[in-house]
């Protein structure tokens, strides 16, 4: 499970050791290869009828998540700006 | 906007190209996403190592701000959690695990789907793009409610690119690298915090 990340950390050292080098094209081959898995996500839900079906439930089940996670955030920034604010006076 | 919904409809294509058949067998039944997947990852930590001038602005922001990320993922993973006790077909770890996409759809859908399955990678896909559509949405609500570091923290990871526009006209543009920083961190964190959750 932790080898993805092993990846991910293998690219910034190496990122950072070729830090002078210009790579223009990194953020397209990124975009290319998220098209790809988004597509290989949407065969495997095309291809699991129990997913299909259950797509109404699983949309509320997605929205009623996203209030709670964007509700909690709000909250938590609402109090950091306070103690921000505070404390600059 | 644009690279959104070009996204989404790359998975509609897959998800109706799969539901009529029309994908060979050999396409789904092997590993193939995970080490295109690895091969992402190596590209995403590219791009990071490789950009020593973001890296550089940061310097000059306010050290209280260097607490907007923790605020925003401590809020977001509390509210996941709690909801989970309403949700009674999803486990705290799973709605946590959904909600560490903070609006970073593409990520962590991949990541879910490769860990849990493609229901629950669905669902992160599903809420994270609401997320973003909501910062979106809602940022001139939230600065008025919630105050002005609202909008980004409801941005979550997308704040250094696609809600960046938006949290400039309405918090202002003197949050440029604030929500720079904060889109860097989240966008870093997703990946390990994915992992995590999706390990219980």
């Amino acid at each position: 499970m932790f080898i993805v990340i092993a990846f991910m950390i293998l690219g910034v050292v190496t990122g950072y050791i070729f830090r002078n080098k210009k790579m223009g094209n990194i953020s397209k081959i990124i975009t290319v290869i998220i098209w790809v898995l988004l597509f290989l996500l949407g065969v495997e839900v095309g291809t699991n009828p129990e997913i299909i079906a259950g797509l109404g439930t699983i949309g509320v089940e997605a929205l009623i998540i996203t209030i709670a996670a964007v509700l909690g955030s709000a909250i938590m920034a609402l109090l950091l700006w306070r103690y921000i604010k505070k404390s600059k006076k | 906007m644009k690279g959104s919904v070009i996204i989404v409809s790359f998975f509609i294509l897959g998800a109706l190209l799969g539901y009529h058949g029309f994908i060979p067998e050999y396409l789904i039944e092997n590993d193939l996403s995970f080490y295109v997947l690895c091969g992402l990852m190596f590209c995403v930590g590219l791009s990071i190592g490789n950009d020593t001038k973001t890296l550089k602005s940061f310097r000059s922001l306010n050290p209280r701000f260097y607490l907007l990320p923790l605020a925003t993922m401590v809020g977001t993973l509390a509210g996941c959690a709690l909801i989970a006790l309403v949700l009674h077909d999803r486990t705290i770890a799973e709605t946590m695990a959904v909600g560490s996409g903070f609006g970073y759809y593409s990520l962590s859908s991949i990541f879910i789907t490769e860990y849990k399955g493609a229901e629950l990678g669905t669902i992160a896909l599903l809420s994270n793009i609401i997320r973003e559509i909501m910062a979106l949405l809602f940022a001139p609500f939230l600065v008025k409610y919630f105050g002005k570091l609202a909008p980004i923290s409801v941005g979550g990871a997308t704040t250094m690119d696609t809600t960046l526009p938006i949290i400039l006209k309405f918090s202002g543009k003197e949050f440029l690298v604030v929500s720079i920083f904060h889109g860097f961190i989240l966008d870093l964190s997703v990946p390990f915090l994915v992992t995590f959750f999706c390990s219980f």
